[in-house]
């Protein structure tokens, strides 16, 4: 690469990384405006947003329950994703990639689709507005994540390693328990933080399941968003960037835990 | 193939998607075959013989096929650039665009809705140095549709992108200057064929998922803007409910057929694979 197109390269490179971030930082700026409407820059600093989030009822509880449909989806999501990402993985059976087609189909299929899909089953058993709706909505959409991390996770351990564990005389349970597990427990981490980040994001089955009792903070920064541009919505968009941001760093340590315990066992062997 | 009983395992999981996901989805499918008494096309043939739906299905494809453009366009650059820095450079500048990825879409639309608005920060800031006397339609046109679309879906091209580049053998470009390709040459002739199958994944991920959108085009885009998702929503709010469900076999078959044509061309992951 010649230096001149070197540099236009990184010039432009900057730029689009810039188109990419500056919106969100933006929205964080704005959310500690001391102004009445969203100015930029701000005239002057204050957290009169974040307090009026906090001291808000109907911005507490639907946060509440975020957290705790979101937990709720995680240990589903992991109940369910770590045994079928093995069964994938590990088992053989007729029709296994349509099953994993199955499986992985909530990535693809509209998220409308599902949504319209789930109102009308949800209705019919009055479920509507309860946060089962909402917990068993986003696991079929978190699912997917969990049964792809654990299962790459699963293609990076030699399945001889359990064998040897067998024929030394340990349990299948105890085998899994004291050998893979260990082995894949980044992969299973990331796939729960993958988990709870797809169901603390999720808006459409929100939108059409949680009806006026199951409100969560995507719904209720829908509704606000609709109706008013209130800057308490900055605030609350910066809470969901920064927790974000945390799952993120968490799952990325992850990620280079897993391939510095890679290439140590590709080392060893 | 034969079974085995580790295959067991993969039950709950069946169970709990096919109960709850499978069941719905297609119960809500089914729909579009019903009417008034017993089964009938009548739905399919409402539908397509709507100029309304042919509109917004027209309008739908036109927005997926430019914001799939626009971010390969954007995403390229990037992708290349990242490939090519050092390590440490690169994933701190992979953690910047991962960062609007893991972001909700609602978040960073409404940060659109905010920089767009008349009287958003980019108005605010232009009329502000003088190059504009008054604020300009930004919001609720098709071009804050494109933004903000190419927005939340270009790391979606970007990271694929990013994979296929880096993990390919770069002695093949010192090859090709070392037999005197000029580094336009090169590109077109090496880097860019070699590196298709992580532009057809980019391409086809930002393509399906801008034909499902919904939350962006309703927020920022105008009344002429609406997409198919959009009609759809609108549809079941007005209880048409096989109008809605037909609607839905249309769009869901299309994104399929696209999805099936791309895994033929490019393997998913160990899942698909075997």
């Amino acid at each position: 690469m010649g230096r001149l197109a070197g540099f236009s390269l990184g010039l432009v490179s900057a730029l689009i990384l810039a188109f990419l971030i500056a919106p969100m930082v933006i929205v964080v700026i704005l959310s500690f405006s001391s102004a009445r409407f969203l100015r930029f820059p701000p005239p002057g600093l204050s957290l009169q947003w974040y307090q009026e989030f906090f001291s808000s009822y109907a911005w507490t509880s639907a946060a509440t329950m975020s957290v705790g449909v979101a937990v709720a989806v995680t240990l589903l999501s992991l109940a369910l994703g770590i045994p079928g990402a093995i069964g994938l993985m590990r088992g053989s059976f007729p029709g296994r990639r349509l099953v994993a087609a199955m499986i992985l189909s909530p990535i693809i299929v509209p998220g409308i689709i599902v949504a319209i899909g789930l109102y009308y089953t949800y209705a019919d058993y009055r479920l509507i507005g309860n946060p089962i709706a909402l917990v068993v909505g986003h696991t079929c959409l978190a699912v997917p994540f969990v049964v792809i991390t654990v299962a790459n996770a699963l293609n990076g351990v030699d399945p001889r390693l359990e064998q040897a564990a067998r024929n030394l005389g340990a349990s299948p349970f105890a085998a899994f328990r004291q050998v893979t597990f260990p082995l894949i427990r980044p992969g299973v981490l990331a796939g729960g933080i993958f988990a709870f980040a797809t169901s603390f994001d999720e808006l459409l089955i929100a939108l059409f399941v949680s009806g006026s009792d199951a409100v969560t903070l995507p719904r209720r920064m829908w509704d606000q968003i609709r109706y008013q541009l209130e800057p308490t919505i900055a605030a609350a968009s910066s809470l969901l960037i920064v927790v974000t941001l945390g799952l993120m760093i968490v799952a990325e340590l992850l990620r280079r835990r897993t391939e510095r315990l890679r290439t140590q066992e590709q080392e060893r062997t | 193939m034969r079974f085995n009983r580790t295959a067991l395992l993969i039950l709950p999981l069946i169970a709990f998607i096919a109960l709850f996901y499978l069941t719905p989805v297609f119960s809500m499918l089914l729909r579009s075959l019903e009417s008034g008494e017993g089964w009938s096309l009548s739905a399919f043939k409402a539908v397509l013989s709507d100029s309304a739906f042919w509109r917004v299905m027209q309008i739908t494809m036109t927005i997926s096929l430019i914001t799939t453009a626009l971010c390969l366009l954007l995403g390229y650059p990037l992708a290349y650039f990242i490939a090519r820095t050092r390590t440490s450079v690169a994933n701190i500048l992979l953690l910047l665009v991962l960062m609007p990825f893991w972001t909700s879409i609602l978040v960073r639309t409404y940060a659109w809705m905010v920089l767009l608005g008349r009287r958003g920060v980019i108005n605010d800031t232009l009329v502000n140095i003088g190059l504009l006397e008054r604020p300009m339609q930004l919001l609720n046109t098709r071009t804050a549709v494109y933004i903000a679309m190419v927005h939340v879906l270009l790391p979606f091209v970007v990271l694929p992108l990013y994979a296929t580049l880096k993990s390919f053998d770069w002695r093949l470009v010192d090859a090709a200057k070392g037999l005197g390709a000029g580094p336009f040459a090169t590109f077109r002739q090496v880097t860019l064929p070699l590196s298709m199958p992580g532009v057809a994944a980019g391409a086809v991920l930002v393509f399906t998922l801008s034909i499902g959108f919904y939350i962006t085009p309703a927020l920022v885009g105008g009344p002429r803007d609406m997409m198919i998702a959009q009609l759809i929503e609108t549809q079941v709010r007005g209880f048409n409910w096989n109008i809605a469900a037909a609607m839905a076999v249309v769009v869901l078959a299309a994104v399929l057929m696209i999805c099936a044509l791309f895994v033929r061309i490019v393997p998913l992951n160990p899942l698909m694979r075997r």
